[in-house]
């Protein structure tokens, strides 16, 4: 295929992440939403996946009708940058994933630069708990910052292991790595964790918690009308850009037979999305104070072994 | 390597972003502002040295200044007593004394930078500034700045222990017989 003008390239990425964030909203809500009206254990499968097929349009139509909520004394600035961070994130996050032989950002240091993205939602959702000035939100920004210190540490390990294997923190070079074996097969808990910090930084699922239904949303609690659409689908997008790097980092991003490879990636990213669903569907969402032990216990030690398992490897084998 | 004409103009463009940022830490009336105020300024900072050709060292100041500031601002608001309703608070106090000295140091480093005799630049800069820039650095005391990482990873690691509330000697007693242990906050991993 001839080569793409960049602005092009950077709207079908744009644009692609919408369409694939779309289909996860409709899977999460088929599979795991009791949906209103036609929910509970009468209802047939059909009537189930005929609502979560309209429920993202009919719910944003909804929410830009409704009014914005005010609070008292809210810190409006902070609020905003907050509500609006999360679909920059997942947008920046998109334009570092390799489609095919092109990509919209190749940096030489792409790793790195997915790393300070995934840290920067964790100022954005402490902003989103602060701008309201109101107690719930408060306690939800505060609960994520706690969560995100015990994920954010074995998630830099995790992504250390596929760096060390590829020898180069460039993205393109990481899938060229996996030329013949992709990096989940030896580097199964580095993937683990890695998934499992997708869902922290997208405040969903099984790390959720700080929007969590205990503190009336959390975070979401004071929000309505547009900025809850905003926070609503950055989750949803920031879940499936963050599913598009695993796919890069470990699932061979574009390689794969018959489909062509700009193909390959979105239906990857589709199946892992499916597979975070489902997690969601076997774990419970884990408490705060409860997930931080687990990751400086178990999850850190456990990326630690990983990489040094990776760097024998590739030391052992004279390199990649 | 040079940055070019729309490089110059980013560059001095978010040179002001930095500066202005800085002084916004003082003019806000919030603790939360005030920080991120600083964050912005930084990630400025780390923007401008990306310009400069220093990937790894521009991305790395972004990922640092943003943990760190989302860190600090948690300890600022807890230790500075500011609650929630955006108490205005002031941020500047010894307002003479701090202006006196400002002006002061500000007028000794500009006489210093228009007096100082600056080289001309020798020889073209290095395909890779990153790894130049370090070699630069630590190149000939790698040896030293290994030792002094692990001394202090072990000063982080004592000052921890030291610190803890609910280190082992607490939670299972001097002699670490005590069973269950008197633990005061239950964690996930089941100890």
């Amino acid at each position: 295929m001839a080569e793409l003008a960049v602005p092009l390239l950077v709207m079908l990425v744009a644009a692609g992440l919408v369409v694939l964030a779309t289909v996860t909203a409709v899977l999460d809500a088929a599979l795991n939403e009791p949906l209103p009206h036609t929910g509970g254990a009468g209802s047939s499968a059909s009537t189930r996946w005929a609502g979560a097929l309209r429920l993202p349009l009919v719910q944003t139509v909804r929410l830009l009708r409704r009014r914005r909520r005010t609070t008292i004394a809210a810190d409006s600035l902070l609020w905003r940058v907050g509500v609006a961070g999360l679909p920059v994130v997942a947008l920046l996050m998109a334009a570092l994933v390799p489609i095919g032989p092109r990509v919209v950002a190749d940096s030489t240091v792409g790793i790195v630069w997915f790393n300070a993205l995934d840290v920067a939602v964790w100022a954005v959702v402490w902003m989103a708990g602060w701008g309201p000035n109101s107690a719930f939100p408060l306690v939800g920004g505060y609960r994520f910052l706690a969560q995100a210190l015990a994920y954010e540490l074995p998630l830099m390990f995790a992504l250390t292991a596929p760096a060390v294997a590829a020898g180069s923190l460039r993205l393109t070079d990481v899938v060229a790595a996996q030329h013949g074996l992709w990096f989940v097969v030896w580097m199964p808990a580095a993937f683990a964790v890695f998934c499992l910090a997708v869902a922290g930084f997208s405040v969903w699922g099984p790390l959720g918690h700080p929007a969590g239904a205990d503190i009336a949303g959390g975070v979401l609690a004071e929000l309505s009308g547009v900025d809850r659409l905003l926070m609503l689908a950055g989750r949803y997008a920031l879940l499936t850009a963050g599913a598009a790097i695993g796919v890069t980092l470990f699932l061979g991003g574009g390689a794969g037979p018959v489909l062509p490879s700009w193909l390959w990636v979105p239906v990857k990213t589709v199946l892992l999305v499916a597979g975070l669903l489902l997690l969601r569907r076997v774990l419970p969402t884990l408490r705060a104070d409860r997930f931080v032990e687990v990751g400086w216990l178990i999850l850190l030690p456990v990326t630690l072994v990983q990489v040094l398992v990776v760097s024998v490897v590739v030391v052992g084998t004279g390199g990649s | 390597m040079s940055i070019g004409l729309l490089g110059t103009v980013v560059f001095w463009m978010l040179a002001v972003i930095a500066v202005l940022c800085g002084a916004a830490v003082f003019r806000v009336d919030s603790m939360a502002r005030a920080t991120y105020a600083l964050a912005v300024s930084f990630i400025a900072v780390g923007a401008q040295v990306l310009i400069l050709g220093l990937s790894y060292i521009g991305v790395i100041t972004v990922l640092m200044m943003i943990m760190e500031m989302a860190i600090m601002a948690v300890y600022m608001i807890m230790f500075m007593g500011m609650n929630p309703a955006l108490m205005p608070m002031n941020m500047v106090h010894g307002n003479k004394a701090a202006a006196v000295t400002a002006a002061g140091v500000f007028a000794a480093l500009a006489t210093g930078i228009l007096l100082a005799p600056w080289p001309d630049r020798a020889g073209v800069p290095d395909p890779d500034p990153t790894a130049a820039l370090g070699e630069a650095l630590i190149g000939s005391k790698m040896l030293v700045m290994i030792v002094v990482s692990a001394v202090l990873l072990a000063t982080v690691v004592a000052a921890l222990v030291l610190a803890l509330p609910r280190g082992r000697y607490d939670r299972f007693g001097d002699d670490l017989r005590r069973r269950p242990p008197a633990d005061p906050q239950p964690g996930g991993v089941g100890r």
